[in-house]
């Protein structure tokens, strides 16, 4: 079965969430029309990114109305977006919620929170502590939500495949590194083959939907794609601009894939799990392992 | 000489690096209100460049371009400042510092050479500041700089003075990769090929007092600072070590150019510290 997704390449406001809120409406209504049955908005789409102290101001329930009502202009349709949640114990995470017909389906807190280099993520916001995938039913399935750095953790995709996922859905606010340059586009593509790896090894398909515009001194890059679960590009948006691009996937093709290339059934998860267990004692000096080593 | 390949200049995609600072400006534009810009245009390449990145981002109209000669500015500058001016068709006005500046020269008794130099540089670029940003409140316009890469990491420019802007397009870009993004932009030759001068006094030059070229100083400079190498790999792969240790040492010690002032905190937040915020919020647009 075919379904369509859409990708919402938008340009956030800081801390403007009304503003934000109008753009991703008008994104989820230009996609109804397209038919599509999901759409994905960036990373902290409801916020924008360089908030700093403004993360309380912004800070939203899982249950807030205002996120429920996202998808309330396209029945049936899911729709992934990111903003800042306020947990109910006062954590403040970077989280990407999934809705459809007034409902949460999911919530994922960013487990990796970039805290080097130009990002000080760490500072402002909270780590999760679930790695999920969240079922959406027919024709999309089990869904695998994360956001940006996470997938710089192959554990984190290679885990939501496992778990069942049939689609990975990344949501980042990627800023360029160096524009100016060849080093910021070679950033760019490693990005891009990242995802082809992840795609390939996981046999999944993968929406990733990353923003633009600029914040301070910073420019996001957008190139937002949607992977096939064979690696190859479905559809990709332009660098630099806004954008919003659609493109099919057959679940069909996920059938003959796997069984093709049967690399999820095979995995070895005891042996894994073993050797990861022993990894961690090892390196907490846990069962008489020498520390320092 | 033969200048080392083990430590390259830096390199620039001009096109691209251009359409990056026309987003800058269009968005800081956008998120401070204002439609206008202010600039202090010398005749030299780097507020050219900067002209003609504010001139595609908001358009000539929208740009006020202060052309701010003392009587011993040199006639080429104020020929290829006007070159500037006729090639972007943006608004100009002439404002001549001398009258403003001579009688605080004529109270600085003491001193001599370079120091005197440097000082009455630094009256001239502070006066300049103080006639930009009263065009800035008179024209509804922010003031938008031109300092350099290289010249904000060895602290080559006048606190208050050039440095003084609401926003810095060409801050994170080189000299020697500014010359590529002028000529992109269709910087009139003249302007690109001159040898770099803040014209402070006749026939002054960067490279003369600065007694290094500026290749030789990007090189060291990118391999310091954005390769993040010791001195000591810089030497190993071709550099020479006076230089190496002379911009080090200058990167370091010119560091309080590049920073607000400490605050001495006193209170549970305190700005700098644990007040953070971006600079354009909700609210914070006029």
């Amino acid at each position: 079965m075919e379904y369509r997704i859409a990708l919402a390449q938008t340009a956030p406001r800081l801390g403007d969430i009304d503003a934000n809120l109008s753009v991703a409406s008008d994104a989820v209504r230009r996609a109804a029309v397209e038919g599509a049955a999901l759409t994905v908005l960036p990373e902290l789409a409801l916020t924008g990114y360089l908030l700093q102290d403004l993360v309380p101001d912004v800070a939203m329930r899982a249950d807030d109305p205002r996120l429920r009502a996202l998808a309330n202009d396209a029945p049936g349709m899911l729709v992934a977006a990111g903003f800042v949640e306020e947990t109910d114990d006062h954590r403040y995470c970077n989280s990407a919620v999934l809705v459809r017909d007034g409902e949460v389906i999911g919530i994922h807190r960013k487990v990796y929170l970039p805290t080097y280099g130009l990002f000080d993520e760490g500072r402002y916001t909270r780590p999760g502590d679930r790695i999920r995938t969240h079922d959406a039913g027919a024709p999309v399935g089990r869904i695998g939500l994360s956001v940006c750095e996470d997938f710089w953790h192959a554990s984190l995709p290679m885990l939501q495949a496992l778990d069942g996922a049939s689609l990975l859905v990344n949501l980042a606010a990627g800023p360029s590194r160096a524009p100016g340059g060849s080093a910021g586009l070679a950033a760019i593509a490693g990005w891009h083959k990242m995802q082809d790896t992840y795609a390939l090894l996981g046999t999944v398909p993968i929406a990733f939907c990353n923003r633009v515009g600029n914040e301070e001194g910073l420019t996001f890059w957008g190139g937002s794609r949607l992977i096939a679960a064979d690696g190859s590009t479905v559809v990709q948006a332009p660098l630099w601009e806004e954008a919003l691009v659609f493109g099919s996937i057959d679940t069909d093709d996920l059938r003959i894939q796997r069984y093709g290339l049967p690399l999820l059934a095979d995995e070895r998860l005891e042996l894994v799990r073993r050797e990861l267990d022993r990894i961690i004692r090892e390196r907490a000096g846990i069962d008489g392992a020498e520390w320092p080593e | 000489m033969d200048l080392p390949s083990a430590a390259p200049l830096p390199e620039i995609e001009p096109a691209q690096a251009a359409e990056v600072m026309i987003g800058f400006i269009r968005s800081q534009m956008e998120q401070t209100g204002f439609s206008r810009l202010v600039i202090g245009l010398s005749g030299g390449v780097d507020s050219a460049t900067v002209a003609f990145l504010a001139a595609r981002a908001i358009g000539p109209e929208n740009l006020l371009a202060v052309r701010m000669p003392y009587r011993t500015s040199s006639e080429a500058s104020q020929t290829d400042a006007l070159r500037v001016v006729t090639a972007l068709g943006c608004q100009t006005e002439l404002i001549d510092i001398t009258p403003m500046v001579d009688p605080m020269l004529a109270v600085m008794e003491e001193g001599e050479g370079a120091e005197l130099n440097v000082r009455r540089g630094n009256v001239m670029a502070r006066q300049r500041m103080i006639v930009l940003y009263d065009r800035s409140a008179q024209f509804d316009a922010l003031v938008v700089g031109t300092s350099n890469k290289t010249e904000s990491l060895l602290g080559y420019g006048t606190l208050h003075g050039d440095m003084a802007a609401a926003l810095a397009p060409i801050g994170d870009l080189y000299k020697t990769q500014l010359r590529a993004v002028a000529r992109e932009l269709g910087v009139p030759d003249e302007v690109v090929a001159k040898p770099p001068s803040a014209d402070l006094w006749p026939g002054q030059t960067d490279e003369g007092e600065l007694g290094r070229s500026y290749e030789s100083l990007d090189r060291a400079l990118f391999a310091l600072v954005d390769r993040r190498w010791t001195v000591d790999r810089c030497v190993a792969a071709g550099l020479e070590r006076d230089l190496v240790e002379w911009v080090a040492s200058r990167v370091a010690r010119m560091e309080f150019k590049r920073q607000l002032p400490p605050v001495a905190k006193l209170s549970l937040r305190t700005p700098g510290i644990d007040h953070l915020y971006p600079r354009r919020r909700p609210g914070s647009r006029r």
